[in-house]
């Protein structure tokens, strides 16, 4: 193990992956020059040379369906996308061609290739570059959705990913990027794509969280352990496929739930999976689900009311000690 | 004065040619009958009249060049070698279809054809044929991607985006324009500031040319040429390939917008019969040997009904399956 940020993990998960397969190459705005907008891809360009990590126009769709037709033409492509905002330019080619191809071409080819993208709030970049758009993707068969909460899980993630024979979205939170953690240096170390991870055992409550979320209830959760509550915190890592048993194994040891999410509320992923516990556990609750989620506005500039915006590790303790006395 | 047949190709490829401009002629007509009584359903785009920009193109390729199209690529992947009766089964929707009846007539494929798809988004595929074109460098294969599309996708923003990109990364593209001069209902030059499509290029600096859609043997030629360039100089080539569809844009659309005078026009150009009377005057085939012709194309598209109709239906398992490999 050794102590690394989640932008240095994602960084070694790639080139470990590109040293291993001469098909993996990288692609995306400012990339290789520039060694892309968050330095996710430093280095890169300097190892595997101009071929296999390449610089491309601002044309969002058209770097996807670049992607799409090289898997189909035998590569992993690893492509980035600077922001997840700007995937919104890219969703044709993400929602009509990639995630559709492998079904309606009748599993005569598969696309193993990689989104990456950057998102998430929190450092007052606007409406126009604050969205935590995971819910988008999680709507749509085809593809996976993983989104990391530590640098471990980033690595390891990372590099299932650009293993799968399937196309991922694979989300990174900007503001998790200089956050540290102990990384496994094995470059055989893999999560498994569709597995969650209980973060921290407890008793009373479980806290269903992800990416910067899960940061934010392991905050809580400490807090909340002085105050005499145990919280179990069930990181999802993936969003698609979701893994429902993990999540339903600690309600039912709990009988308690509260479900963050950073993306709007209306139609959020919190939503989904409240609506499974409801499904599978309603007779053993102990008390209604809560739900913490971003408002469900624009997100606006301003610091001091860009942060009411977000789910807080503060909004988070409220939530649990509702949903421990009852108080709705 | 028109080049001689013969200098072009031998008889037995310019038989061919004619072979495979017929069966997709009786092809889709049969797919209208077909869709008149029920058994297609769906969206059905007929390529009748346009039979001379697929055969000749195709002819001018290799086998390995990847062919990318849009919706309207019955006949392409016909010509390019796919069985008629597991085309018209998918067109039925029946498990024995090319992609096992979850395509339909616009999501045709075989990649053992290298043929790349059908695609139903108009100008989907402009980005899918570069990135192919760009693993087969990457993987040093030699061949090339050769996309078509119609004239209704070059005002969209991955036309722009994918000749930018072609050229800008040198990459061995032959975008192949058919040019039936309508999107749907929309003439060319009530979409396009600049109807004369091929020169749209010049703001990416790549070669293009205009070729008569109407003969096969001019568009042959032209696709035999660009290919060859593509190949040699890894960069792309943009051909405009102008020809007409006989039909509505689906069978919904009864082509009310077009003039009788512009249809009888184009009709008079016919890819077809001009071609037969082309082989005949020239001594290459009498008119028996094109009637054997015309009768062993119906009698394939007769046994590709009968196989569709026959065919068993999808298993419901089937739903969940290929989503994920």
């Amino acid at each position: 193990m050794s102590e690394m940020t989640y932008r240095d993990a994602l960084n070694l998960a790639l080139k470990e992956e590109m040293r291993r397969d001469s098909s993996v190459f990288v692609l995306g705005e400012d990339v290789a020059l520039y060694e892309g907008s968050f330095k996710v891809t430093r280095g890169l360009l300097a190892e595997f040379g101009e071929e296999r990590v390449k610089d491309t126009p601002i044309s969002e769709n058209t770097i996807i369906g670049v992607s799409v037709g090289a898997a189909m033409g035998g590569l992993r492509p690893v492509a980035e996308l600077m922001t997840v905002n700007f995937a919104l330019l890219a969703m044709d080619q993400i929602i009509n061609h990639m995630a559709k191809i492998c079904f309606m071409f009748g599993g005569q080819t598969f696309l193993p290739m990689t989104i990456r993208m950057p998102g998430g709030g929190g450092s007052q970049l606007g409406a126009q570059h604050s969205q935590s758009l995971e819910t988008y993707f999680m709507h749509c068969p085809g593809m996976y959705v993983l989104y990391p909460a530590t640098p471990a899980d980033a690595k390891g993630l990372l590099k299932s990913a650009i293993r799968n024979n399937n196309p991922v979205i694979f989300l990174e939170h900007e503001l998790l990027y200089n956050s540290k953690g102990e990384v496994p240096e094995d470059p055989e170390y893999l999560v498994p794509i569709g597995t969650a991870d209980v973060k921290r055992p407890g008793e009373h409550v479980t806290i269903v969280a992800y990416a910067r979320m899960t940061v934010l209830a392991l905050q809580a959760a400490e807090q909340l352990a002085e105050e005499g509550v145990s919280c179990e915190v069930v990181d999802l890592r993936s969003l698609a496929p979701l893994d429902e048993g993990s999540i339903l194994a600690s309600v039912r040891k709990t009988g308690r739930a509260v479900v963050v999410e950073e993306c709007w509320r209306t139609c959020g992923l919190g939503a989904e999976i409240t609506s499974r516990i409801y499904e599978n556990c309603f007779d053993i609750l102990k008390s209604p689900v809560k739900r913490v989620s971003g408002l469900d506005v624009p997100m606006p500039y301003s610091r001091e009311i860009e942060k009411i915006c977000l789910p807080r590790s503060e909004t988070i303790r409220q939530a649990v000690m509702d949903v421990m006395s009852g108080a709705y | 004065m028109e080049v001689r047949l013969r200098t072009i190709a031998p008889d037995q490829e310019l038989l061919k040619f004619y072979e495979q401009m017929y069966i997709s002629r009786e092809f889709e007509e049969r797919c209208a009958e077909q869709y008149t009584k029920g058994h297609i359903t769906g969206f059905l785009h007929l390529y009748s009249g346009q039979e001379a920009v697929s055969v000749g193109a195709t002819a001018g390729l290799h086998r390995d060049d990847y062919i990318l199209s849009a919706y309207r690529e019955h006949a392409q992947a016909i010509v390019r070698g796919a069985e008629p009766r597991r085309v018209m089964a998918e067109l039925f929707g029946k498990a024995t279809g090319i992609c096992k009846g979850k395509g339909g007539s616009m999501h045709l494929f075989d990649p053992s054809l290298n043929f790349m798809g059908g695609y139903a988004i108009v100008g989907g595929q402009f980005p899918i044929a570069v990135g192919l074109a760009f693993s087969a460098r990457y993987r040093s294969e030699d061949r090339i991607a050769a996309c078509f599309f119609g004239d209704g996708a070059v005002n969209q923003g991955t036309f722009h985006e994918s000749l930018n990109w072609a050229q800008l990364w040198q990459l061995p593209v032959l975008f192949i324009c058919e040019n039936n001069f309508y999107g749907i209902g929309t003439e060319v030059h009530r979409s396009s500031a600049l109807a004369s499509i091929h020169k749209r290029t010049c703001g990416y600096d790549i070669p293009s040319e205009k070729v008569d859609g109407m003969d096969v043997m001019a568009v042959y030629r032209a696709v035999k040429y660009a290919a060859e360039k593509v190949r040699e100089s890894g960069h792309p080539y943009f051909i405009e390939a102008t020809t007409y569809r006989f039909r509505g844009h689906s069978m919904a659309d009864p082509a009310k917008y077009r003039s009788a005078a512009e249809h009888e026009m184009w009709k008079a150009r016919d890819p077809l019969p001009n071609y037969a009377r082309r082989l005949i005057e020239e001594g290459i085939a009498t008119r028996e040997v094109l009637e054997a012709i015309e009768a062993r194309c119906q009698t394939t598209v007769d046994e590709a009904v009968k196989f569709a109709e026959e065919s068993p239906w999808p298993d419901d398992s089937a739903v969940w399956e290929d989503i994920y490999v």
